[in-house]
């Protein structure tokens, strides 16, 4: 039997070490950061972590959940390691951390803008789905989207304007 | 989620019909947008082509998992060991890519169905479904904005927009199909697994898209979802699954 308190420590262990997984995409940011991790439990028998996929053909989420696996695993916090992949909640970029979105502008991404208020899902309206971009180099909004696809499901290209730098954004979705 | 009270066994076959359907139309769209990539008209359209087919078969992975799970079956299984005939795609996706214009033609009507049709599955009471739409819905929202762009662009330039025409009076009927009764709907309008008839849905995509469409093709003709709209093949489609089978068909039960 775990005490509650036990039960915790383990768990902000394991959240810890959590924090030290990079995206195999992105390794700037940790899984963490980027807000994939949803809940995590533990007990006598196991750790059970929850990862919400970016995408839903997101190919980096094998990885993810083997190097999960892995870093979790090596704690000893329980005999076991599942690493449950849920759609519920769905990852939204709502869920990228500020410490995550700064590191990704220290690497060339503009973050996400946030999500609008109300529906935004079904609506035709271009500029509610694909948001102005800051420029991660100098800071400029006058940048111009040159795709909303880019070489991973969940990136788009942009460029800047002022400082004439290509750059990507961490699609808002 | 282990919590949901079982499926009974009409509902259960109700449901993998829906399941197989919907699948197998992500799946062989995303297999059709593969065969642009390399060879899209410029390669920032090759980008998001690619990334487009990607999200398709990844949509298309998800929904046979969980066919899969509901049948006891395997996922790779599913998609890559059926016969040409036992696919339950909609007629619209029969056709060969073709040219840019008859692509672009086909991924409009394709986006703005499936739209409608994703709107009512995040509705389902099958949780893993209603989850999987909701999620889906916004990734598809990019698609959607892509293929009116598409249509827009095209139908403005004048050597591409009598084939943009051509190919949406073509495909217009085949459209349709997209929402093709499904043998075991009643079923799942019972259950809440589907909250509206696929005929309802088909009419609200047919009011949402005609006022866009007519403009340039003038007035289209009435059509409707044929009760064969799924089950109709063409040399073109057997072609593509000899295609996407090869790699499997050329060392059995291999893994890697």
């Amino acid at each position: 039997v775990v005490t509650a308190a036990a039960a915790d420590a383990r768990v902000a262990r394991v959240r810890a070490a959590l924090a030290t997984i990079p995206d195999p995409e992105i390794p700037a940011i940790s899984v963490v950061d980027l807000g994939v991790i949803g809940t995590v439990d533990v007990d006598d028998d196991r750790v059970r972590v929850e990862l919400l996929p970016t995408f839903v053909g997101c190919p980096a989420i094998g990885v993810m959940q083997q190097q999960i696996s892995e870093r979790i695993g090596a704690l000893g916090v329980a005999p076991t390691v599942e690493v449950v992949v849920t759609l519920d909640p769905p990852w939204t970029s709502d869920r990228i951390s500020d410490e995550g979105r700064e590191r990704l502008r220290r690497s060339g991404f503009a973050p996400p803008a946030p999500m609008p208020p109300g529906p935004l899902l079904g609506q035709l309206d271009e500029l509610a789905v694909l948001p102005i971009a800051e420029c991660p180099y100098c800071g400029s909004r006058n940048t111009t989207m040159d795709n909303p696809f880019g070489p991973t499901l969940c990136r788009a290209i942009y460029h800047c304007g002022d400082c004439r730098q290509p750059f990507e954004q961490f699609k808002r979705v | 989620v282990t919590d949901r009270p079982p499926l009974t066994p009409t509902t259960r076959d109700a449901l993998a019909e829906l399941l197989l359907a919907l699948a197998d139309d992500e799946f062989i769209v995303g297999f059709w947008d593969s065969e642009w990539t390399g060879i899209a008209p410029m390669l920032e359209e090759d980008v998001a082509t690619s990334s487009i087919a990607q999200d398709e078969i990844g949509h298309a992975k998800a929904l046979y998992e969980l066919l899969a799970d509901l049948t006891d079956d395997d996922a790779d299984r599913i998609a890559y060991a059926r016969d040409a005939d036992a696919f339950r795609h909609a007629s619209l996706l029969n056709h060969g890519r073709r040219d840019w214009a008859f692509s672009s033609a086909r991924r409009y009507l394709y986006e703005t169905a499936d739209a409608v049709r994703l709107a009512t599955l995040a509705q389902s009471s099958h949780a893993p479904l209603a989850q999987l739409a909701t999620k889906m819905r916004r990734e598809e929202t990019y698609h959607l904005l892509h293929a009116r762009a598409w249509l827009r662009r095209l139908a403005e330039a004048p050597s591409a927009a009598p084939r943009l025409r051509e190919a949406l009076v073509e495909l217009w009927p085949d459209a349709a199909d997209v929402f093709a009764p499904l043998a075991a709907e009643d079923e799942l309008i019972r259950a809440r697994v589907l909250v509206e008839p696929m005929v309802a849905l088909f009419a609200v995509w047919q009011r949402r898209i005609r006022s866009e469409l007519e403009p340039l093709t003038g007035v289209l003709p009435a059509s409707a979802p044929r009760a064969d709209g799924r089950t109709r093949r063409t040399d073109d489609f057997r072609w593509l699954h000899g295609e996407f089978t090869s790699v499997v068909r050329a060392d059995a039960g291999a893994t890697w």
